[in-house]
């Protein structure tokens, strides 16, 4: 028994081999590579490997990088918020109220998100320009007099083109949490005297956490990192960290000052990341059995 | 409980989210049709034009041919490494494995700019160049997590007695996996061949960093937005695109429904001859 055992594992271990090898040489040697290098410096052309900090003493007191990585987690909670908050209604909808064609309304929701990601930010600015298509809409109907101005080139903007990039990555997660609730429990919360309010907050939204951590994350974590929507619709006062790093690595030819700033919003958003999870799995409802 | 019968207000909201979804995408093929070079409305009239100048762009053939063949390879190397692993997790029990299947899922929440930048990193210290096969190595990275996922479940879904009455019958484990357990997964391959060549197709951030002197398409893409003058053929080849993803996925929906159909039928066909 142990002999077939140990004969298995083998047969397990080589044929997981060959992806986790790739893993290993394309993602943890670069991700320790990165770590290195950004503590060694940029001299001019060449790379100077010397140990030092100084990079990080840059990241964390020059004002630029500390506004630019407040604003992008600023901007990243925001668009997460909004994304799920948005989202949780549709998956609600769709869980509870659907009673056929769920996969059909599940194909619906993510094929715009099949559309060339660049295309799909860009066509937010034709939505939200000066002469826009909901400008024009609002002048043509006399809502405003003035076209808006505020929409566009801003954290706004950055904010509603994200949560719409990443709607179906938040339906997604949630819509599957909602429909491993077992329906029996609602019909007892509702026999024990809850009101669907009450059974909703009760019953229906605990047992719903772990879809909504789910979503949180993995809207969270990318969005800190985007570098596409800040520089298409964010003007200015919309650029965020990425951009920063996109900058470091090209035309500012600071690559380890790039690669500082990279490791800094990667463990802060992993501490985020693991605050969230933590929270989550303390307050989520959980089935006895 | 009025099951089925949703409150007006959350229809009503379903309605507006799906208008909010589809708002962009309904704008692509209207301003590829339509004829002005500002992509501002009212819309001014009919036309092919944009279509048209397509077809005499050689840049973009290049990079139409550039992305075909990073998209080709990286779903085949991706599908396989995929294959391994789903394979490995669904069939076999090894020390580590929810730690080693982590791992390789990894990319899947880590945020494109970070892979991008620590790949070149390594590729500056180990000194090679950058070409289309550095891009092929970042977008097998972050695919192969989507074809574990669609293949595990087709492996999941595989009955063991049907491999183990193959060797009994005197199969070799090649010959049972070309003649047993291949056809019953082929659907879920062929799905994740189609998930990952779409994915790779529409890739940026990593092609932006990694790419060299040839551009995929979405790298020729963003180098068009900047000439306002570009953008109706943007339009029409960004329809074209959505065509050609839409068609894709539906396909590949196509191949995992037959992959559950299937091996339900084989099991049932099987039960039958006993």
């Amino acid at each position: 028994m142990a002999r077939r055992l140990s004969r298995e594992d083998k047969q397990g271990l080589t044929l997981i081999g060959l992806p986790f090898g790739y893993a290993l040489i394309m993602l943890a040697a670069p991700l320790a590579m990165v770590v290195t290098f950004s503590f060694w410096t940029q001299d001019y052309l060449d790379i100077n490997r010397t140990l030092t900090v100084e990079n990080y003493r840059a990241v964390f007191s020059q004002p630029i990088y500390q506004t630019l990585l407040w604003r992008s987690l600023r901007i990243s909670l925001i668009v997460t918020a909004v994304t799920v908050v948005l989202a949780f209604p549709i998956a609600y909808y769709l869980s509870f109220h659907m009673k056929k064609n769920k996969a059909l309304w599940l194909f619906l929701i993510t094929v715009p998100f099949w559309t060339s990601y660049l295309l799909r930010v860009f066509l937010w600015k034709v939505i939200l320009g000066y002469n826009g298509v909901l400008n024009t809409a609002l002048l043509k109907t006399g809502i405003i007099e003035e076209p808006l101005t505020f929409i566009l080139y801003s954290a706004n903007a950055v904010v509603l083109t994200l949560a719409h990039a990443w709607a179906p990555f938040a339906i997604l997660p949630i819509f599957v949490a909602l429909e491993k609730i077992d329906r029996s429990l609602l019909e007892a919360a509702e026999d024990l005297g809850d009101g669907p309010f009450r059974r909703f907050w009760r019953v229906t939204f605990p047992l719903a956490i772990p879809g909504v951590v789910a979503a949180t994350l993995i809207v969270l974590i990318p969005t800190v990192g985007d570098f596409i929507t800040p520089k298409l619709v964010g003007g200015t006062d919309g650029l965020m960290v990425a951009n920063m790093i996109q900058i470091q690595f090209g035309k500012a030819n600071n690559a380890p000052l790039g690669a500082a700033l990279a490791v800094t919003s990667m463990v802060v958003v992993a501490i985020i990341s693991i605050g969230i999870y933590l929270v989550g799995r303390k307050i989520g409802g959980r089935v006895a059995r | 409980m009025k099951r089925g019968t949703a409150p007006k207000w959350l229809t009503i909201y379903a309605v507006a989210y799906m208008v909010f979804l589809y708002a962009p995408v309904v704008l692509l093929p209207l301003f590829a049709f339509n004829d002005a070079t500002i992509i501002a409305f009212p819309l001014s009239g009919f036309t092919t034009e944009w279509f048209e100048l397509l077809w005499s762009t050689d840049a973009l053939h290049s990079a139409v041919g550039n992305s075909a063949v990073v998209a080709f390879v990286t779903a085949l190397v991706s599908t396989f490494l995929g294959a391994c692993a789903a394979r490995a997790s669904s069939r076999y029990s090894f020390p580590a494995q929810k730690g080693i299947t982590g791992f390789i899922m990894l990319p899947l929440v880590l945020p494109e700019i970070i892979v991008a930048v620590s790949l070149i990193v390594m590729l500056m210290q180990l000194g090679l160049s950058l070409s289309l096969w550095t891009v092929v190595a970042g977008h097998v990275l972050i695919c192969t997590p989507f074809s574990i996922a669609i293949l595990s479940s087709a492996f999941a879904g595989l009955d063991q007695s049907l491999e183990e009455a193959s060797f009994d019958l005197g199969e070799s484990r090649w010959g049972t996996f070309r003649r047993v357990t291949l056809p019953l997964v082929m659907p879920g391959v062929i799905s994740s061949l189609l998930i990952c060549f779409t994915i790779s197709l529409d890739e940026f951030i990593i092609a932006f960093f990694l790419t060299g002197t040839d551009a995929t398409l979405p790298v020729y893409i963003w180098s068009q937005l900047r000439f306002p003058t570009k953008l109706p053929s943007v339009m029409a080849l960004g329809t074209i695109l959505l065509a050609l993803s839409v068609g894709l996925l539906l396909l590949a929906e196509w191949f995992r429904r037959r992959a559950v159909r299937r091996q339900g039928l084989d099991a049932s066909s099987s039960e039958g001859l006993l």
